[in-house]
C-alpha cells in the first residue's frame, strides 16, 4: 500500500464516521431527506465562496456553504409553516431551485471558474491526497483530512456534551421541552452540524455520496438494534467498513471511489435488510406467515366448537365453509392434529379435551379482549409449528 | 439572440422547434402526473426515482453496447420501477420510515450508477461518451423521434387518466373507502406510480437526474394554490408545466452558456412563488390582508365596547368624552375612530368623542345580547 492509498482510506473512514453520527439522528427524527436537500442546495454557497476566495478548501467557503445549508432548512420550514403545501413538497421545491441557481452561476462564469458541477456532485477522492496542507514549509498531510478531522472532533465533542438532550428531544419532543431543553436550539444545532459535515465532505466524496453515508449506515443499524448508543456504534462500524472495502472495490474495478463506497453501503444494507433477526425482511415475512396460520388455527377450532352436526365437521366440507384453499386447509388441520387439539374419525373432525380447553380460553380472550388472557395461551398449550 | 428573435426563429428553425415542443410536452405531462404525486404526499418520490434510474441506463448500455435513446430509457424505466417497489417494500415490511427509504434508494442507486458509469468510461469502447448527459440533461440533443415518443406517452397517460379518473380521484382522497367499495387499490396505485415513473424517465434526457423532481413538483404545487378541484388542478399544472418548458427554453436559448434544465426549473419556481403570494384563496398576500382586516374589525369593536361601557353610566349617552381616555387600553387606533365616525356611530369634536343614538343601539345589540347568551 502506498502512502496516498493509506491517506485516501483514512479520509474515507473519517468522512464516514463524521457523516454517520448526525445521520443516526436525522433518520430517527424522520428528517433523512433534509440531508439530500442540504447536499444539493449548498452549491450556490460553494460557488459564491469560490468567487471570493478562489480556493476550494478555504474556511470561508465552508462557512458560506454551511450558511446556505441552514438557509435551506429555514426556507423549507417557512414554506411548511405557511401550510400552502405539504411538508415533503416544501423540501422538493427548495433544493432544486437553489441547485439550479448554482448550476447557472457556474455556467455563466465558466471561463474563470475551475469548478465543475460533476465534481461537486460526485467528488473525486482519488485527488484528495494531492492537495496538501503546508504550514511554514512543512507538509502536514492532505487538507481534506484536516478539514474532516476538525469537523469530526467538533461533532464528537457536541455529541458527548449533549447526548442526553439529543436523546430526549429525538424520542420525546414534549418531554424535552418540558424539561427545559429548547427543541429549536437542538434542532438547529443538529442542522448546522449536518450542513457543516455535508460541506466538508462534498469535495472528497461528492454531494450524493454524503447522503448515502449519512442515511445508509443509520438505516442499517436501525434494523439491528433499538438502543441509541449501539445504533451510533454500529453506524460508525458500517460506515468505516463500507468506506475501506469500497476503496478496494474501486481499486479493483478502476472506477469511481465514491460510487463504489455507496455500492458497498448498499450491499451491506441489502444483507441486513434481508437477514436481520426480528426486523429483517425474511424474519418479518416468516413471522407474518406464522401469525396467519395461528389465526387460521384459531378460526378452525372455533368453528368446530360451534358445530356439533357431523356434516359441518366433515373434512371436505371445511374447505368450502371457511373458504380456504386446499393447501392452507391441510396445513391448519395437520397443525391442529399434531398438537392433539383435534381427532379425526372417519373423516369427521372433533375437538379433543385439550382442544376444548384451548378453544374456551381463546373464546374468553375474544370476549373480554384482555391481553393477559392470550399471553399464557401459547405457554399452556405448547404449539408445534409445522 | 434575443427573446423576440427566438420567437421568430421558433417557426422556421428545426432544432429550436423540436426542443421547444419537447420541453412543452414534457412540462405538460410532468405537471399532469405531478399533481397526483403531490396530493399523495409522494413529492419526493420523483427525486428518488430519477436518481434510481441511473444504474438502469448504465446497465442497458453495458448489455447492448448501443447508445440508442429508447433502449437506455427502457433500462432507466426498469431500474426506476425496481427502486419504487423497494421503497414500497421497505416502508411496508420494516419500521424504516418513508423518508429514510427514499433517501436510501436515491443515494445507493445513484452511487451504484456512478460506479457503473465510471467503469464504462474506462472500457476501451469509444461509444461510451455522452452517457453523462443524463446527469444534467441536454435539451439540445432532443430529436423529432424523442418528441414523438413523449407525445405518445402523454397521450397514453391522458387516456388512462380519463378512463380511470373516478378511481384515481377516490383513491387519492380516501384510500380506505376505495377499498371497501371493492376497487383493487393495489392495481390503481401501481398504475399511477407507473406513469409517474414513466414521466420521470422521459424527462431524464431533457432536464437530467438531479432536477427532474422539480419538474414534477413545481407546476403541481403552483396549480394547487389556485383551486380545490382536482380536474382544474391537473389542467392548470399541465399548463404551468408547458409554459415553464417554453419560457425556460426561450430564456436559455437567448443567452450563452445557459443549460436548459436549470432555467426551466427556475421558471417553474417563479410560477410557484407567484402562486404562493398572489393566489386569491390561499395566497400569502390576501391571507395577510384578510388577517389585517379582521384585526382592525376586532379593534373597532373593542373600542366601541369600551365607549358603550362609559356611555351606559351616563344619563345622556351622547355626553362628550376626551379621546385621551381611550389611549390606555389595547385596540385603540385612529383609523378605527375614523371608521366609527363614518358609520355615524360616534361624533368627533376636536379632542372629544360622543356616542350617537345609532351607535348606542348598535353597541347595545352587539354586546348586550352576548351577555344574555352567557
Amino acid at each position: 500500500m502506498s502512502n496516498p492509498q493509506i491517506e485516501i482510506q483514512l479520509i474515507a473512514a473519517v468522512v464516514a464516521i463524521a457523516c454517520a453520527i448526525p445521520g443516526v439522528f436525522l433518520v430517527l427524527r424522520k428528517m433523512a431527506l433534509i440531508s439530500d436537500a442540504i447536499s444539493h442546495s449548498i452549491l450556490p454557497g460553494i460557488v459564491l465562496g469560490f468567487f471570493i476566495t478562489q480556493d476550494l478548501n478555504s474556511p470561508l467557503l465552508i462557512i458560506l456553504a454551511a450558511i446556505t445549508g441552514i438557509i435551506t432548512v429555514v426556507l423549507v420550514e417557512w414554506i411548511q409553516k405557511t401550510g400552502l403545501v405539504k411538508e415533503d413538497t416544501a423540501i422538493g421545491l427548495v433544493f432544486p431551485a437553489l441547485f439550479s441557481i448554482g448550476v447557472i452561476l457556474i455556467a455563466k462564469n465558466a471561463n474563470d471558474v475551475h469548478l465543475d458541477v460533476d465534481a461537486v456532485l460526485l467528488g473525486e477522492l482519488a485527488f484528495a491526497p494531492f492537495d496538501r496542507l503546508m504550514m511554514s514549509g512543512i507538509d502536514l498531510g492532505p487538507k481534506s483530512l484536516w478539514v474532516m478531522g476538525v469537523i469530526l472532533v467538533i461533532t464528537m465533542m457536541l455529541l458527548l456534551l449533549f447526548f442526553k438532550e439529543l436523546k430526549v428531544s429525538t424520542f420525546d419532543v414534549g418531554l424535552s421541552s418540558a424539561l427545559g431543553f429548547s427543541p429549536a436550539i437542538l434542532h438547529y444545532g443538529l442542522m448546522s452540524i449536518s450542513s457543516v459535515t455535508v460541506v466538508g465532505a462534498f469535495e472528497a466524496v461528492g454531494a450524493i455520496l454524503v447522503v448515502a453515508l449519512m442515511i445508509a449506515p443509520a438505516a442499517t443499524s436501525y434494523l439491528l438494534t433499538s438502543d441509541l448508543k449501539k445504533m451510533l456504534m454500529l453506524s460508525v462500524l458500517f460506515g468505516v467498513f463500507s468506506a475501506i472495502s469500497g476503496y478496494w472495490l474501486a481499486h479493483w474495478l478502476d472506477a469511481s471511489i465514491a460510487g463504489s463506497i455507496s455500492t458497498m453501503l448498499g450491499l451491506v444494507f441489502l444483507m441486513v435488510y434481508l437477514f436481520a433477526p426480528n426486523k429483517g425482511l425474511i424474519a418479518v415475512m416468516y413471522r407474518h406467515k406464522q401469525q396467519r396460520i395461528e389465526v387460521s388455527l384459531l378460526t378452525f377450532l372455533l368453528h368446530l366448537n360451534n358445530h356439533n352436526e357431523e356434516e359441518e365437521r366433515h373434512i371436505n366440507h371445511l374447505q368450502e365453509h371457511i373458504n380456504w384453499q386446499k393447501i392452507r386447509a391441510k396445513t391448519v388441520v395437520d397443525l391442529a392434529e399434531k398438537n392433539n387439539l383435534i381427532s379425526i374419525n372417519n373423516q369427521v373432525v372433533s375437538l379433543t379435551e385439550k382442544g376444548n380447553n384451548f378453544t374456551s380460553i381463546a373464546l374468553e380472550y375474544i370476549i373480554t379482549n384482555k391481553d393477559e388472557k392470550i399471553e399464557h395461551l401459547k405457554d399452556d398449550f405448547f404449539l408445534f409449528r409445522g | 439572440m434575443t427573446i423576440t428573435e427566438y420567437f421568430n426563429l421558433l417557426f422556421t428553425d428545426y432544432t429550436l422547434r423540436t426542443i421547444t415542443l419537447g420541453t412543452a410536452v414534457l412540462g405538460a405531462i410532468c405537471g399532469m402526473l405531478g399533481s397526483f404525486a403531490v396530493l399523495r404526499k409522494q413529492s419526493l418520490l420523483g427525486d428518488a426515482i430519477s436518481h434510481a434510474a441511473l444504474p438502469g441506463i448504465a446497465v442497458a448500455f453495458l448489455i447492448t453496447g448501443a447508445k440508442d435513446t429508447n433502449t437506455l430509457l427502457l433500462g432507466a424505466l426498469v431500474s426506476g420501477l425496481i427502486g419504487t417497489l423497494w421503497i414500497r417494500g421497505m416502508t411496508k415490511k420494516t419500521h424504516l420510515k418513508s423518508d429514510t427509504a427514499l433517501g436510501l434508494v436515491l443515494s445507493l442507486f445513484f452511487g451504484f450508477g456512478m460506479l457503473l458509469l465510471t467503469y464504462i468510461q474506462k472500457q476501451p469502447n469509444a461509444n461510451q461518451a455522452g452517457l453523462d448527459k443524463y446527469l444534467f440533461g441536454q435539451a439540445a440533443t432532443l430529436v423529432e423521434s424523442d418528441v414523438l415518443l413523449m407525445l405518445i406517452v402523454t397521450g397514453l397517460a391522458l387516456a388512462v387518466m380519463l378512463l380511470f379518473w373516478k378511481e384515481f380521484k377516490i383513491l387519492l382522497f380516501d384510500a380506505d373507502y376505495t377499498k371497501t367499495l371493492g376497487f383493487n387499490t393495489k392495481f390503481i396505485d401501481i398504475t399511477i406510480t407507473f406513469f409517474i415513473v414513466l414521466a420521470i424517465v422521459l424527462g431524464l434526457q431533457t432536464v437530467g437526474v438531479v432536477l427532474m423532481s422539480a419538474m414534477l413538483l413545481a407546476p403541481a404545487a403552483a396549480a394547487r394554490q389556485w383551486t380545490n378541484k382536482l380536474s382544474v388542478m391537473v389542467f392548470l399544472a399541465a399548463v404551468f408545466g408547458a409554459f415553464s418548458g417554453v419560457f425556460g427554453t426561450a430564456i436559455s436559448a437567448s443567452q450563452n452558456n445557459l443549460s436548459t434544465g436549470p432555467v426551466i426549473v427556475l421558471v417553474a419556481s417563479v410560477f410557484v412563488l407567484f402562486s404562493f403570494i398572489f393566489s386569491p384563496g390561499r395566497g400569502l398576500l390576501f391571507r395577510q390582508l384578510r388577517f389585517r382586516r379582521n384585526r382592525r374589525d376586532l379593534e373597532l369593536k373593542k373600542t366601541l365596547q369600551f365607549m358603550f361601557g362609559i356611555a351606559e353610566t351616563h344619563a345622556d349617552i351622547s355626553h362628550p368624552h376626551a379621546i385621551k381616555i381611550l389611549n390606555n387600553f389595547q385596540g385603540f387606533a385612529k383609523t378605527s375612530l375614523r371608521e366609527l365616525e363614518e358609520k355615524e356611530w360616534i361624533t368627533l369634536n376636536k379632542q372629544e368623542w360622543a356616542l350617537t343614538e345609532k351607535g348606542f343601539v348598535a353597541a347595545k345589540t352587539m354586546f348586550e345580547t352576548k351577555e344574555d347568551n352567557e
